[in-house]
């Protein structure tokens, strides 16, 4: 019998090129996604002395980071400087052969929203994009992580990275759901309870009967915020669900190629007796709604919670930093976080954007309105995601409840604040997003992260709101 | 690539956790086709007050002689989050080649490496010692970091030993560009294709869309 291994130890050893000592290895890049901000300077690094793409055909690339998402917009962006990146990233895939899913193209939208979706991102595939949220894309069984542009070059040039082997930990989520309660609260939670720093190091593999009993794109969520965890990458491995969310997908294998592939992905999933380094196990069956206070993932409690009181931290640098946490966030140690009264609302990004998320959010909106005063935005993950959720009517119900329905790009989470794209200073917003640091969202805001359906009731209430009690 | 042999200099004590690669450089600083000129937007939130560059005088970085750093000294998880490789920079361009923390987020480690710059791992109640003998004189005493014999010197003269995967170190030591590095491998990278092909050929035949 050979030794049992891990998901990660297969994927691992089937993708070394070269082992080069001291747990170093080449690794190789199955499938390669750049954007606008980080693709434009990974071409930057093919010129001097000039190299070509190794495999055109494995890379990839959209528009999402600077262009705006406001209806109407174009090519160039009010960001001052954006441009440069737009126009680079459309110069470079001409330049290269590459695919690119330009601004009007029908399969624009967030990466790590479009690679699933399109079939791009496969069960066993390593996947990398200068974005730290590509372990999102771990959700379908891809071992995906986030690299620097000049990584990206490497990339391009060789279709390999240098890599140190990571740890293993195995995260298993166990029991049933309660209502309301979904992926974004399962990984706040965990990331609540281990820290911002616990997956330091590991390839982290969630598992258990709550993750199997996940839709893709609930996998997805869970995996997206695998970063805010520090790990350096997240994943589910592929079953049944998996696999019937990829057939079909645009570039998907097919045929005798989609068998092939298919039984290679049955393979995968850990062997029972497989060793983890670590392992942590999660009771979900009476989890709360979490929403964050503070201005790293892991100041997070229950929606039904309160705001900790830092002189009870032990650690004089943990105690400061709750300290300038609460500063920044305008908050009270004991402040009830439910009913504290927010000025903005946003749903989307690549956490919670997809399809699935849109239809939560909407089943709690429907016949609501907004108040005035709170300024609330959707911007789907994908045009695909958009344009299917016009068809259902979902855009509809967002606006008659007072959101903007946008196009589809990173916006609100990442632009800080440019005009038109971001929040006031000051303001106290829910979000979907999966970052609630200082400036994220704009200078000063005050980000509160939440899942859509409590992002959706928070907009309705004018305050963040417990799903759980709102009228049926 | 820069290399990184020793450097001796003004550590500046940045202990907090968790600082997170928005705060090196926030989104909107980012926005320059270009690897260099991002010094001025450099932890640009604590580093100015109400968004105009008007430096507030109770920030780190904002005091002599602070802003001689050659060397940062980190909490637990330093540069987490955003990938953006322009926090590297930010920090190369004001003069800072090398950070000493706990841990580090994975992509800005990676980062380093990539720039001539040397994250060194230490545990946290060492980096919290030298930060305090460096707290105790002012800022003046400087901190030694030899990647020849991978050791930290705090200002009292103790040395601590850190560790570094070789290949790393020798880049740094050499200036090695990677690329060129790896390029050295094409026969092996094309004998695992046709090997992997044979195994996977559904990574290789990617269908038109």
């Amino acid at each position: 019998m050979p030794p049992a291994r891990t998901m990660f130890e297969k994927v691992w050893d089937d993708h070394v090129v070269a082992d080069l000592g001291q747990d170093t290895c080449l690794i190789h890049i199955d499938r390669h996604f750049l954007h606008e901000l980080s693709g434009t300077m990974s071409f930057k690094e093919l010129d001097d002395p000039p190299r070509p793409v190794r495999h055109p055909e494995l890379t990839f690339a959209t528009l999402d980071h600077v262009i705006e998402t406001l209806p109407g917009r174009g090519y160039t962006t009010r960001i001052p400087g954006g441009d440069g990146f737009i126009s680079g990233l459309r110069e470079g895939t001409r330049k290269h052969g590459l695919r690119l899913f330009d601004l009007e193209h029908p399969y624009q939208g967030i990466v790590h929203v479009v690679s699933p979706e399109l079939g791009i991102a496969l069960p066993g595939t390593t996947l990398v994009c200068g974005d730290s949220h590509t372990c999102t894309v771990g959700g379908v069984g891809a071992l995906a992580w986030g690299i620097g542009s000049t990584e990206g070059g490497h990339v391009l040039a060789t279709q390999t990275l240098l890599l140190t082997r990571p740890q293993t930990m195995r995260v298993n989520f166990e029991g049933t759901l309660p209502t309301h309660v979904s992926a974004k609260d399962l990984v706040l939670h965990l990331i609540g309870r281990i820290s911002a720093d616990g997956g330091n190091g590991y390839a982290v593999e969630y598992a258990g009967s709550a993750v199997r009993a996940l839709g893709v794109e609930g996998r997805l969520t869970l995996c997206n915020m695998g970063i805010e965890f520090s790990a350096r990458m997240t994943f589910v491995a592929p079953d049944d669900t998996t696999l019937s969310y990829l057939a079909g997908r645009p570039f998907a294998p097919k045929g005798r190629a989609w068998e092939q592939a298919a039984a290679y992905w049955r393979a995968l999933p850990s062997d029972r007796g497989a060793r983890f380094d670590r392992e942590v196990r999660i009771d979900c069956s009476g989890l709360a709604p979490q929403v964050t206070w503070g201005t790293s993932p892991e100041q997070e409690t229950g929606v039904d919670g309160h705001v900790p009181d830092p002189a009870r931290a032990a650690d004089p640098v943990a105690r400061q930093g709750m300290e300038r946490a609460l500063s920044y966030m305008g908050l009270q140690p004991g402040q009830a976080l439910a009913g504290l009264p927010i000025e903005g609302a946003f749903i989307g990004s690549c956490t919670n954007s997809r399809l699935d998320d849109l239809r939560a959010a909407a089943a709690v909106l429907k016949g609501g309105r907004v108040p005035a005063g709170v300024k609330a935005i959707c911007t789907p993950g994908s045009t695909q995601v958009k344009r299917a959720a016009e068809a259902e009517g979902i855009d509809r119900i967002f606006r008659a409840a007072g959101f903007e329905w946008r196009e589809s790009g990173c916006s609100f989470c990442m632009s800080g604040g440019v005009k038109g794209e971001g929040f006031g200073v000051q303001q106290r917003v829910v979000s979907t997003t999966n970052r609630n640091f200082e400036g994220r969202q704009g200078p000063g805001v005050r980000s509160h992260l939440a899942s859509p359906v409590t992002v959706a009731a928070s907009a309705l209430a004018g305050r963040i709101a417990d799903v759980r009690h709102l009228r049926a | 690539m820069e290399r990184f042999t020793s450097l001796t200099g003004v550590a500046a004590p940045l202990m907090r956790h968790n600082v997170d690669t928005d705060a090196i450089i926030p989104g909107r600083e980012l926005m320059k086709v270009s690897k260099t000129g991002f010094a001025e937007g450099l932890f640009a939130n604590w580093r100015y007050s109400d968004g105009e560059r008007k430096e507030d005088p109770g920030f780190l970085l904002n005091r002599s002689p602070y802003r001689q750093a050659v060397i940062l000294l980190a909490g637990h998880n330093f540069a987490c989050g955003s990938s953006r490789e322009v926090a590297a920079w930010a920090l190369r361009d004001f003069g800072i080649r090398c950070v000493i923390a706990p841990s580090y987020g994975h992509i800005f480690h990676a980062n380093c490496f990539r720039n001539g710059m040397l994250p060194v791992t230490l545990p946290i109640a060492q980096v919290e010692a030298i930060a305090a003998q460096v707290e105790q004189s002012g800022g003046q005493q400087p901190v030694t970091v030899d990647l020849e014999s991978c050791t930290v010197t705090a200002p009292d003269g103790q040395r601590f030993p850190f560790t570094l995967a070789d290949l790393h170190r020798t880049a740094l030591l050499e200036g090695l560009d990677a690329i060129s590095s790896t390029l050295r491998h094409a026969d092996r990278i094309a004998a695992y294709q046709a090997r992997d092909r044979a195994r996977r050929p559904w990574v290789y035949d990617v269908p038109a869309g």
